[in-house]
């Protein structure tokens, strides 16, 4: 039977479909959550994005503690994070022996696999003991400082940002893994053959890679922006603005999992519904540059170096 | 002779610190595993999967509704999420140079990008208030939408990764588009794709935050899918906060449960891709 061109254009419409209902989805995440803020944006305007006041028995919301917490924990956790996922994805595309290299990739990447709800039990029982502990050992003379003021209590600031870095390592590394494959050999050779040392040749490579590594710190911060239940479990949930890492705070994304069931009034209900619009937009925007970097970075080895692997002879 | 063994050395510890990095990483993946399963595999025993949660105070009682309607929610997560991510992978495939799969292909990382709990408020408001109640379905839906660009993305990767040859012959023999997809080019990724979902499942059977207010969670067994229902998340959450010394240990085989999920599923799809791989080389 001969194909009739009909066929096809039912094909295409009818799998585009599918493909539009996606991207209906998106938008109508957007819309909704806009729509149900909207008695929230109509009462506050832009007060609701710098004001500290967080009352729902008054009806007054400002989001700034919570904004504050969780640019905080997420810088926090990438500048903890960053330099670790660095040294992994160097190690694992450069240096290690080549049998090790799927079995660490493996095991790396379990670290995302992780459920959250299971790090933040994990954290509630080992690592918030750890850390209070160490807030303890501190001397004295260092908790004068505004970064170490308050009481000891193991939840806040530093075990969020502690068990945030261990859950944004596995995206960060993978992603420069993957980008510090698509640097072209002839940068590594060339520096080879000026004498450089394994670690000036690997710099070399790692600033080729440079948009593309921050692309995937970017990614890193997207997942650390959104994530939600270890950080509630650990962080204190406390509504302040603090410069502590002692200090028990709070995150956007934990205020709406603490208050949303139990939001009594519309006006409540819309503003944590703003914080999760605010949030959406926040990690849009990261992701969305995060990815641009990582495409740019892509797609310029690329026409450099029409898919040359590494050279293995040369190490 | 002096700057050059200042450079050597530099060259050393840079190496050692990215080796330490690894073993950096590794001492909290081990932490985390070690101690969930030391801990779950003290807590669970059959009852854990057989009986219903026990009060405060009394102990023993399990989590029977809780896997079941964990069982439950994904499951319903899967009906929705993967025929639209298995068509609009084929169709990102299949005219992936039309801007309308760009579109499609941004819309899917836009989506893997949202936080979780907002995916929860975006569930919440379209499945759980104009009906006024929560419900199995609203999770499931949920969980859907988190699911959908996982699936899309990983069908249209494989369908790529289907050699030309294949497709170009079957459309030489007369096949129309849909015959070729659908007859050759879908079965020859078909392990690939179904690897992709267990691996989604096992993913999205661990979220808790968009279960909290749209499944929500339940005391009692239902399989009512207009009821709230319970789910080994959101049970182990609220066991993990609670002051009592049983639920902890509750918590804790809960958490063992979940491990034991993804790992079984890591490793389940490690093994399946390296035949996949080790077939397409042969």
């Amino acid at each position: 039977m001969r194909a009739k061109p009909s066929d096809d254009v039912a094909f295409r419409i009818g799998t585009g479909a599918f493909g539009v209902l996606l991207i209906g989805l998106v938008a109508a995440i957007g819309l909704v959550l806009l729509k149900q803020s909207m008695p929230s944006i109509q009462r506050f305007g832009v007060d609701f994005w710098h004001t500290t006041t967080w009352d729902p028995v008054a009806g007054v919301f400002g989001a700034l503690p919570f904004i504050w917490g969780t640019l905080y924990s997420s810088l926090l956790a990438l500048l903890i994070s960053t330099p670790i996922a660095i040294g992994i994805a160097v190690f694992i595309s450069e240096l290690c022996p080549r049998p090790l290299r799927q079995p660490l990739v493996f095991l790396t990447e379990l670290l995302a696999a992780i459920p959250s709800i299971v790090y933040g039990l994990w954290s509630i029982f080992v690592l918030v003991p750890a850390v209070r502990a160490f807030e303890r050992s501190l001397p004295e003379v260092l908790q004068r400082l505004p970064l170490f003021t308050g009481p000891p209590l193991g939840l806040g600031m530093l075990s969020a940002g502690l068990v945030l870095a261990i859950m944004v390592l596995p995206f960060t590394s993978s992603v420069a893994r993957e980008v510090l494959k698509s640097v072209p050999a002839s940068q590594r050779e060339a520096a080879y053959a000026l004498g450089a040392t394994r670690f000036e040749a690997i710099r070399a490579a790692l600033y080729y890679a440079r948009t593309g590594i921050v692309g995937a710190v970017m990614l890193g911060f997207g997942r650390a922006l959104g994530e939600t239940m270890a950080v509630t479990m650990v962080i204190g949930n406390s509504v302040r603005i603090s410069p502590s890492l002692f200090a028990p705070q709070y995150t956007m994304a934990a205020v709406i999992a603490n208050e949303f069931t139990e939001a009594a009034d519309d006006l409540h209900l819309s503003a944590l519904v703003e914080v999760g619009l605010l949030l959406f937009i926040i990690t849009l925007i990261v992701n969305s540059l995060s990815r641009l970097l990582i495409w740019t970075m892509n797609r310029s080895a690329a026409v450099l170096s029409p898919a040359d692997e590494p050279v293995e002879a040369v190490r | 002779m002096n700057a050059a063994a200042a450079r050597k050395t530099w060259s050393s510890l840079f190496a050692a610190f990215c080796a330490a990095s690894v073993l950096l990483a590794l001492v909290p993946l081990a932490g985390v595993l070690l101690y969930v399963i030391v801990q779950g595999v003290r807590s669970i025993d059959l009852g854990f999967f057989l009986h219903m949660p026990a009060p405060v105070g009394e102990s023993g009682g399990g989590m029977a509704n809780a896997v079941v309607g964990t069982v439950i929610v994904t499951g319903l997560a899967a009906l929705m999420a993967v025929p639209i991510g298995i068509f609009s992978g084929i169709y990102m495939s299949e005219y992936a140079g039309t801007r309308l799969s760009a579109a499609i292909r941004f819309a899917a990382d836009t989506l893997n990008g949202v936080p979780s709990i907002v995916v929860g408020l975006f569930a919440y408001i379209v499945a759980v208030m104009p009906f006024g109640r929560f419900s199995a379905l609203a999770g499931g839906f949920a969980l859907g939408t988190m699911m959908i660009p996982i699936i899309g993305r990983t069908t249209e990767e494989l369908l790529l990764l289907v050699p030309g040859a294949i497709r170009e012959g079957a459309l030489a023999l007369g096949a129309t588009r849909a015959r070729a997809v659908f007859g050759v080019m879908l079965p020859a990724a078909l392990p690939g794709i179904v690897t992709g979902i267990v691996l989604a499942l096992a993913r999205i059977a661990g979220e808790t935050a968009p279960l909290l207010f749209t499944s929500f969670n339940n005391r009692f067994f239902t399989t009512d899918l207009r009821q709230p229902i319970s789910s080994l998340t959101v049970q182990v959450f609220t066991y993990a906060i609670s002051p009592y010394e049983d639920w902890h240990r509750q918590a804790w085989a809960g958490a063992l449960v979940l491990v034991a999920i993804v790992l079984s599923c890591s490793l389940l799809a490690r093994f399946a891709t390296r035949r996949l791989q080790r077939m397409a080389r042969g």
